[in-house]
């Protein structure tokens, strides 16, 4: 059946799933449910240790099994160790058909592709993977579906019960002997615990995974207490340098700098730039040099950013600082500055849940003004591919993309017209992982594109006449122009994964590379 | 701006950021072994990248090596606008680059007279013989200072201060009106005193060069916000233009605009602002 | 054109593409290795044996490995690498075997 971004789902895969089409961003509003409650085992005796001497005995305690599904963060990114550390235990145990549902994958798992080999992990739910396990699961090595999905997605799917965690180990930078958790202190120190907190709430065993022991209790505590079951003191849970991998450097790429400029310019020329103004920005070069220039006009303007919300860096510390910012909300944080900075007034840790959920009565995407992302590819029709690289290959992850993007007023898509010979605008993006419907500007190195479902912001912008204005269809064929027309990537006929949208039907299908 | 013809990434769209003219060299920015390989990517950039109406200069090898006639051939085959003659130091040279350059149109088809040619100025002799360069062809529309090779022939470098080249500055500029030439200033080279190089293109915007040679993006646009007249200057050269063309037909020689007295004498200029205004595309009707 | 000896030419850079060419058995044997191999390479292979047609070179091993480079690269690359295996750096056909 063709769904809502004319993406071909096949029959078989709604019947294995269960799922239906994407049918558009707001198909399901309004639609009640019921929330899935865990599976809850009381302590009452003040007796009872939660603690355990290794992983192996918290498997034990906590009934692990085949076919069972396991919870993981992605905070320590490039720099985890935990999802390693568990998933070889249980595959020491001989554990089968484990399906492992992480907030995101990385390169730092790479090890797991031996465990993928050999039947051990056959599902995989995630909003992304990249290295080893992209390409494993693009050919075709996980015996289940891989899942994609957002993280507003991942909680949905936890909050409706289509995902049940039979167990979530919370890496926590430091945990007290009953299990209240900090994404602050000790030696893995990640500032926040936001994708954890929908695990706490809603797997049936938390397990408390931690390298640094503190005296109880542990206050106040992003995953408390009385969610936790079991608490397990490792030597390491995290390589501190690659966990926060440093301030991005300010870029001197000219191209970069360019479309920072074209999406400066952007937002300051839109109607939502006003005093009091929401702004999510991501980690890119560009990214990072526009809110540069951002702060720079808002402290000339005398304008102030009410809230700045999603994954934090050095930038929104610094405009922070300059009170050109009234609240930072926490999901993440990519280096040090940010880490250092969750501890103090008005810089506020927030669930993955708050910051995105759709099913929630209402998450903080929903009141961004603005939104700047990046993208792989984006076709003319707005779609956004993020996930699956222009070899066919998974190797990226949704993120909060689709979440940010539906919520925003003005969503942003910063992307260089060619990747070394691959035109990143297109006629139909590989894959869809962000449907059109929530793209309004691209910003590229040849010009920018204002979605035609949004007249009035293209109007504003030609008004300004402050960036050089170009259709989507213009933008395409000027990349084909100069590189060719691409031929698309030839998939095999089975399908590995499938991307899921915000509510949980399917945006997209990926295939088996040939 | 500057080009190395050797380095693709480099000259596959130089155009996104705006400048006035491309230089795309085969001479120093080419490593002694490439030389041959900067001249095919050369000539099938100029053939097949659209360089959407920006010029292309190519900067040929200098006369004193075997590679500059090939250089030419290559750059006039392609389809180049002009040629840059490095370390020009008499009129002779330029007349030995003339007469390959219309060879090679001839060889290669295309009109007589449409590749032009720019000498690069780079020692004490050439500076000295500005004005004969200037005059030695029809083709040649204008010089450019090479700072860097010019100071080592002084015996002096660049110092940031602008000392060093100033008499080189006053005396082509004077050489290039003179001649009714173009006149262009050297390269800045310190990218990231962005401030020193805003100072640079001021002063020699004021002394009446038409140009600054730039060599990364990121310099185009101080050089044109530089160039770019005001907007008060616009409405002044307008009304200057309006006036003096009223004034003539009422036989009036002097009068005053704002204050200030004008005659015949600032026509010309009042033009030369409203076409450069309508250049730059701050002025968008007709002037 | 006859290839008489062994010869490279470009880089392996983003854009770029590093072309080798040897003395063949008798035909053109081609190795093509590209970053952009699922969109770009039955292209790209094109522009290298009409490159090589125009240059009148039938008897070649060929290897190219491509970072993305566009074709005006590759047949700059192509050429520079036959005409450095003949050793020949002046009077060349430009516009003529060399389009």
């Amino acid at each position: 059946m063709r769904n809502a971004v004319g993406r071909e789902i096949p029959d078989e895969i709604l019947r294995l799933t269960g799922k239906e089409p994407f049918q558009g961003n707001c198909y399901k509003e309004g639609v009640e449910y019921r929330k899935q409650g865990p599976i809850v085992k009381p302590v009452m005796d003040r007796n009872t240790s939660k603690l355990v001497s290794s992983i192996r005995e918290a498997l034990i305690k906590c009934g692990a099994h085949d076919g069972m599904t396991l919870g993981f963060h992605h905070h320590f990114r490039e720099g985890d160790l935990v999802v390693n550390m568990v998933m070889k235990e249980v595959h020491d145990m001989g554990f089968k058909n484990v399906t492992i549902c992480a907030s995101s994958l990385g390169k730092a798992h790479d090890p797991l592709l031996e465990y993928i080999e050999d039947g051990t992990i056959t599902g995989i739910e995630s909003s992304g993977v990249r290295g080893k396990i992209g390409e494993a699961i693009s050919h075709g090595k996980l015996k289940g579906l891989a899942i994609m999905r957002s993280h507003g997605g991942r909680v949905r799917a936890i909050h409706t019960g289509e995902t049940v965690i039979d167990i979530s180990f919370i890496g926590a930078s430091t945990c007290d002997d009953y299990g209240n958790c900090k994404g602050i202190g000790g030696k893995s120190d990640c500032g926040v615990l936001s994708y954890s907190f929908v695990d706490g709430q809603h797997a049936n065993k938390v397990v408390a995974v931690t390298d640094c022991l503190v005296p109880f209790p542990n206050f106040p505590a992003d995953i408390a207490m009385t969610r936790v079951d079991y608490v397990c003191v490792v030597d390491a849970i995290g390589i501190p340098e690659k966990i926060a991998t440093g301030a991005a450097k300010p870029t001197t790429d000219t191209r970069k700098l360019m479309m920072a400029d074209y999406c400066t310019q952007v937002v300051i020329n839109t109607p939502y730039f006003k005093d009091g103004f929401s702004y999510q920005t991501g980690v890119g070069g560009a990214s990072i040099a526009s809110a540069a220039s951002l702060a720079k006009i808002m402290e000339e303007r005398g304008i102030k950013m009410g809230f700045a919300v999603g994954g934090m860096s050095k930038g929104m510390v610094d405009m922070l600082d300059k009170g050109l910012v009234g609240k930072l909300l926490d999901t993440q944080d990519f280096d040090l500055f940010a880490v250092n900075s969750v501890k103090r007034p008005n810089h506020h840790r927030i669930s993955a849940g708050a910051y995105a959920n759709p099913f929630n009565k209402g998450a903080f995407v929903n009141k961004l003004d603005y939104v700047v992302l990046a993208a792989l590819e984006v076709d003319v029709h707005f779609n956004c591919n993020v996930v699956v690289g222009s070899n066919g290959v998974i190797t990226g992850a949704q993120g909060g993309h689709p979440d940010a993007a539906q919520g925003a007023k003005c969503t942003i898509v910063i992307c260089p017209l060619l990747q070394g010979r691959i035109p990143a605008i297109c006629t139909d993006v590989t894959t869809v992982t962000t449907p059109g419907e929530s793209i309004d500007v691209v910003v590229t190195d040849y010009g920018v594109a204002v979605n035609p479902a949004r007249p009035e912001l293209l109007e504003a912008l030609q008004k300004a006449d402050c960036v050089p204005l170009k259709t989507i269809e213009e933008l395409r064929d000027i990349a084909y122009s100069i590189v060719g027309t691409p031929k698309p990537v030839q998939f095999g006929e089975r399908i590995v994964g499938i991307i899921e949208s915000r509510d949980g039907t399917i945006m997209d299908v990926v295939r088996e590379v040939k | 701006m500057f080009l190395n013809a050797q380095k693709p990434g480099l000259i596959k769209d130089p155009y996104i950021y705006q400048p006035d003219s491309i230089m795309l060299d085969l001479e120093d920015a080419v490593a002694e072994k490439e030389k041959d390989a900067a001249r095919f990517s050369l000539y099938h950039a100029l053939q097949e990248i659209n360089y959407r109406g920006i010029e292309c200069i190519v900067r040929i090898n200098g006369l004193d090596t075997d590679l500059w006639e090939e250089d030419v051939r290559c750059a006039v085959a392609g389809g180049a606008d002009g040629i840059r003659i490095p370390k020009t130091e008499t009129a002779g040279d330029v007349k030995k680059v003339e007469a390959a350059v219309e060879q090679a149109e001839q060889e290669f088809g295309r009109e007589p007279g449409s590749v032009l040619i720019m000498a690069a100025l780079e020692s004490a002799k050439g500076v000295l013989n500005a004005l004969s360069i200037c005059s030695a062809s029809d083709r040649l529309f204008g010089i450019a200072l090479s700072g860097g090779d010019y100071t080592k022939d002084l015996q002096t470098r660049i110092t940031g201060t602008g000392v060093e080249l100033m008499g080189a500055r006053q005396l082509m500029i004077i050489a290039a009106r003179a001649a009714g030439v173009q006149c262009f200033d050297t390269v800045y080279t310190d990218l990231n005193d962005m401030e020193g190089f805003r100072r640079e293109v001021e002063m020699i915007h004021m002394m009446g060069f038409d140009g600054k040679s730039v060599i990364n993006p990121r310099q185009i646009a101080p050089v044109h916000k530089i160039y770019t007249p005001t907007e008060k200057e616009i409405i002044f050269a307008q009304k200057v233009v309006r006036e003096i063309d009223e004034k003539k037909k009422l036989g009036i020689g002097v009068f005053t605009v704002d204050g200030k007295m004008i005659d015949i004498a600032f026509y010309d200029g009042a033009k030369r602002t409203l076409a450069l205004a309508k250049a730059a595309g701050v002025l968008k009707e007709e002037c | 054109m006859k290839i008489e000896r062994n010869a490279m030419a470009g880089t392996l850079e983003s854009s770029d593409c590093m072309v080798t060419v040897e003395p063949g058995c008798g035909q053109v044997e081609l190795d093509l290795e590209s970053a952009v191999m699922n969109q770009f390479g039955e292209q790209i292979q094109n522009v290298i044996l009409e490159t090589l047609k125009r240059l009148e070179v039938e008897d070649v091993r060929i290897r190219v490995v491509d970072k993305g480079a566009l074709d005006c690269t590759v047949k700059a690359r192509v050429e520079c690498a036959v005409y450095r295996s003949i050793g020949q750096k002046d009077h060349l056909p430009w516009g003529g075997a060399i389009r």
